[in-house]
Order: C-alpha cells, then structure tokens, then sequence
C-alpha cells in the first residue's frame, strides 16, 4: 500500500498543476483506502465468506465426512424443502413471531414508562438508572441460568411467591403450556434497558417548556403523553421498535441455556432450530440447519433495512 | 411539600429498581446458600446460615475457564482497535471512495443473527484446521464488535475540527503522523467505549464459543458455566457462584465507565 502513496506522490510531483490537483485528489482517496483496507478486507474474510459458506452449506447435502472433505454435492433447494416441510417449520416460525413481538411489546411499554418516571429528575435518579442498566450488561447465561432457578419448579423463588398467593405450582419450564411464556419473560427483564435508555435520551430531547405550557393549560398526565410526549417521541420509539425486532430475533443463548427450545419445540425459534439441527445432537444435519438460518437471516435483514431506510429518511428531513 | 414529594418520588424509584435488580440479588442469595438449604420452601430470602462452598468450588474448577475468558476478551479488544480505529479515521476524515455504502454495509453487518456466522465459521475453521483454538474464538468474537467500533470510531473523529488536522499537515507531518500523534491521543472516550464493550461481548459470547471451542483446551467461562449447569445440576450454589464472578467485569465496567456505558446503548440508534 506505501508503494503505491509513493508513485502517486512522484507522479504528481512530475505533472503539471493541473495534474497536479488531480494527482493529489487521486492521493487522497487511496489515502483513504489506505486506512479502510484493514476493515475492507476483515469484512471479506470474516463477514462475506462466513456467510458465503452458509449459502453453499445450505445447497449442498453435507454430511459429518463430506463437511471436513469438502466434495459435498449439489442439491439445489432439498434443504430448503426438507426444511418447510418439516413438522417443526411452522411452530418454530409462530414461536418466534409470538417470542419478538411480546418481547418488544412488554419491553417497549415498561420501558417507556420508566423512561417517563425517570424523566422526573429526582434524586439519586441518575444512579437508579445506571443500575437499571445491569440486566443488560450480564453475560446472557449469568441472567439466563439465574432465571432457570428462579422459575425451577419445586425450589424456584417465583413458584413460592405465587404459592404465597395459592397459586398451585406452575413448570415454567419444564411444561410444554409454559416454556415460551417463561423464556419471554427472562428476554422481556433483558430487553427493559435498552428501551429505557434510548426512550429517555429521546424524553431529555424534549424542550421542557413545551411540557410547561401543557401543563399550563391545564392539561394533565395522560393528556400531556397522549398528545405531546408520545407524538413528539415517534421517530425514537420507530427507532427502538425496530431494532428491537432485529435484535430481538436473533436470541438464541436466553432459550437454549433456559430450555433447549423444548420440552417437545414448545419453545423452539427459528435460531435454536438451526443450532439444533447443526450442533445439537450427534447426527447433525448442516445443510437443513444453514437453510434455516438463512431464512432467519432474510427476515432480519427486512427489518434492517426498514430501519435504515427510516433513519436516513429522517436524516433528510 | 415539593421536597416531600421528590423523596416519595426517590422512594418509589429504590423500589422500582429493587424490583428490577431482584434476579441479580438473588444469584447472589444463592451463591452463598448451603446445599441443604436450597430445596427449602419457602426459600431463605437471605441466606441465613451464609456459605463460601460455592466460591471454593468456583476457586477449584473455574479459574482455568476465566483466565481463558480474559485472555480471549484482552485478544478481541486488541483486533477490534486495529481494524476498527484506522477504519474510522478514514470514514470521518480522507472521505475514500465508498464510504457511504461501507457505513451501510456496517449497519447491517450488526443485524446478522450469530447462529448463521457461528455456522460459517464453523465450517471454515474445520476446512482449516483451527477448530477450538482461543485465536480462531478471538476472530469469531471480534465479529460482534468490530462494526460497532467502526461506527463509533467515526462519529467521534468527525468532530475532531479540521483545522488541528491542517496544523499538523502544515508542521510536515504525513497522515501516519496525524493520525498516530494526534487522531489516536485525542480518542480516548471511543477507544474507552469500543475496548469496554469488545471486552464484555466476547466475555459474554456463548453461541460462538459452543460452536467453534467446545473441544478446545482454552474454554471460556460461558462454557464453564453451561458444563456446570449439564453436569452436577443440583448444586445450584456453585453454578450461581460461578455466575456471580463471570458478571464481575460487568460490574466494573458500570462502576467505572458507567458514562461510557450509556454512551455505547445510545450510539448507532441515537444519532442527534
């Protein structure tokens, strides 16, 4: 890269001036090459070709063997058929359009709510909020495997609270009935920060004066959210919302550790299927499980792009 | 009565957080309970008769695992700053053909679910032999970072006023230079945030470590933990002592860059 800075430099220096502007216009932009092909070629080697086996895993029918020898053959889209035809295809797609949505839906809306409360600025409020944000520093299996003991059936500390109340036992996760709402609810404790933060920095955004003369005029609480809070928050809670559903869909660790997407797939998502079929049990099945992934990776890169394309939009604006 | 109100306030906001942060002061409670106590119901809501057991299994099965978890999060730090920080002096400053579709291409990089790299990169690595090797990890994991730093890197050095830049240029100073004796001293906050957050995910990284080290001689803690929780699945004590030191670093890191933490939720969703 230093040796073609150099020839640029010698020649421009050779040119006549008006070469020259051109020359150093030319320098400069493999200038900046220069310092963008450590990423540009990390990008290809880590990102694009990782994710050019997985389409090749996902047309090809691999084996144990053939994955380390390579001479899988081709078969098109077997993978995919096999796949959707498959009597887990559809549970695990509603299972992970039920996981997000409640996911986001609770997450979104108690998170706004602190988000309101926090806004009030009183004392040790700054602090508060800062331990508001531990569940979602915690390495995922920490909160996870905390969570799995809080919700054991017989010793868990959430079944003996609803005991209290003459609850009889649930099997948060050990019963087919439970097992999705119980990896929700450990996802929902996770997601809460993130919206919190996001949604308050949006709030301090918020000149104070505009909630003054609402108040002024009499208006209340839910009158003032309803019509100027929430309004004026749109755009950040379209950007949470849909960050949330791309983040929201690539969850894996929470339901593996919690419940190995079972008993019987009854909380099985698209991303635990894949880890499943490729690395769960002892005849892995590569090709079905890339295909699965790669279905995954269509719908999560619909909902980034949708938010790209929104926050360019209003970059415009 | 405006100061009554603001403590009523204050109190209503300990309890809200209490709530909150009751999972983690439970991983806590159990940590310390003793094995007899642990099927009790209704549980202790303190650990009355308080045990270390759970730290000296901790002591004697998990160092190995968080000295491999260290070892891997400082490797991963390192690589997202190489790759990362020149990126970002580019982007902001040489304006090089592209760079608005890089700064896409990035974007979208952070939407990529880990199960479909962990697969990829699964196959590469057993193509190449490099399968569980804490180096193969360390690239794996630098994926989860490397965008984000990028981003940041960026958005910070484009508020370095031109003019410093030009100072230096008049001094004769080439872009190497520039970028080594003035860009890089002056980016302490993102190299702060970018090194606390590559440190922490790849601490955290679960699915990358399953997939691509299961077998290795250098495990993460992540795996010590999951082999803690398949293995003696009643010994609960041990498994949420184990958790509570693996959340150490993110304990620190809220005490000591606390403002560098709400900076990295905020950055890339938040742009004004």
């Amino acid at each position: 890269m230093a040796m073609t800075i150099n020839g640029t430099q010698a020649a421009s220096r050779a040119g006549t001036r008006v070469s020259a502007r051109e020359g150093r216009r030319w320098h400069g932009r493999a200038l900046g090459l220069a310092y963008l092909a450590p990423v540009l070629i990390y990008l290809v080697a880590f990102y694009a070709y990782p994710l050019y086996r997985n389409v090749e895993l996902s047309l090809r029918d691999y084996t144990v063997r053939s994955f380390v020898s390579g001479d899988a053959p081709f078969i098109g889209l077997d993978n995919f058929r096999e796949v959707f035809s498959d009597p887990t295809f559809v549970p695990a797609v509603v299972h992970t359009a039920v996981f997000t949505v409640a996911s986001i839906t609770f997450q979104y809306v108690i998170g706004f709510a602190l988000a309101i409360f926090f806004n009030r600025n009183f004392r040790l409020s700054a602090t508060l909020r800062a331990l508001f944000l531990v569940p979602w520093l915690l390495p995922l299996i920490v909160s996870a495997s905390t969570w799995s003991w809080m919700l054991n059936s017989e010793s868990g500390v959430v079944n003996s609270a609803l005991g209290a109340f003459g609850v009889p036992q649930v099997n948060w996760l050990t019963s087919p009935t439970w097992s999705l709402v119980a990896v929700i609810i450990a996802n929902i404790w996770i997601g809460i920060p993130f919206n919190l933060v996001i949604l308050y920095s949006g709030l301090q955004n918020i000149p104070g004066d505009v909630l003054e003369v609402a108040a002024l005029d009499g208006a209340g609480g839910w009158k003032t959210f309803r019509h100027i809070t929430f309004p004026l928050l749109k755009p950040v809670s379209a950007i949470v919302l849909l960050l949330g559903f791309v983040y929201t869909l690539k969850v894996f660790d929470i339901i593996w550790i919690m419940t190995r997407g079972g008993p019987a797939s009854s909380s099985t998502t698209l991303s635990t299927w894949s880890y499943q079929l490729g690395f769960g049990s002892l005849l892995p099945h590569f090709g079905a499980a890339a295909a699965v992934g790669n279905i995954l990776i269509v719908v999560a890169l619909f909902f980034g792009l949708l938010y790209i394309r929104y926050e360019r939009d209003r970059e415009a604006r | 009565m405006n100061v009554r109100r603001s403590a009523w306030t204050t109190c209503l906001g300990i309890v809200f957080t209490a709530v909150m942060l009751f999972p983690v002061y439970w991983m806590l409670n159990v940590s310390l309970t003793r094995p007899a106590d642990m099927r009790q119901d209704p549980p202790n809501l303190v650990p009355l008769h308080p045990t270390f057991a759970g730290y000296q299994a901790v002591l004697r099965d998990q160092m190995p695992y968080l000295g491999n978890s260290l070892l891997i999060g400082l490797g991963t730090v390192l690589l997202t700053l190489v790759v990362a920080a020149p990126a970002g002096y580019s982007l902001s400053k040489l304006r090089p053909p592209g760079g608005r579709s890089l700064t896409f291409v990035l974007l979208m990089a952070q939407m990529i679910p880990g199960i479909i790299m962990a697969m990829g990169f699964y196959s590469i690595f057993l193509n190449l032999g490099v399968i569980n090797t804490w180096w193969g990890l360390v690239v794996a994991d630098s994926t989860l970072a490397v965008p984000f730093g990028v981003l940041i890197f960026t958005a910070f050095m484009s508020g370095i006023p031109d003019e410093l830049m030009g100072a230096a240029k008049m001094d004769g100073a080439g872009s190497w230079r520039t970028f080594w004796h003035i860009v890089i001293p002056i980016s302490r906050n993102p190299i702060v945030t970018v090194s606390l957050f590559a440190f922490l995910w790849a601490w955290s990284d679960f699915i990358f470590a399953s997939t691509l080290n299961s077998g290795g001689a250098r495990q993460p803690i992540t795996l010590g933990i999951y082999r803690y929780i398949g293995n003696n699945n009643q010994e609960w004590n041990s498994i949420m002592a184990t958790a509570v030191v693996a959340s150490i670093p993110a304990a620190l890191l809220l005490v000591v860059a606390q403002r560098y933490v709400a900076a990295g939720v905020t950055a890339g969703a938040v742009k004004d």
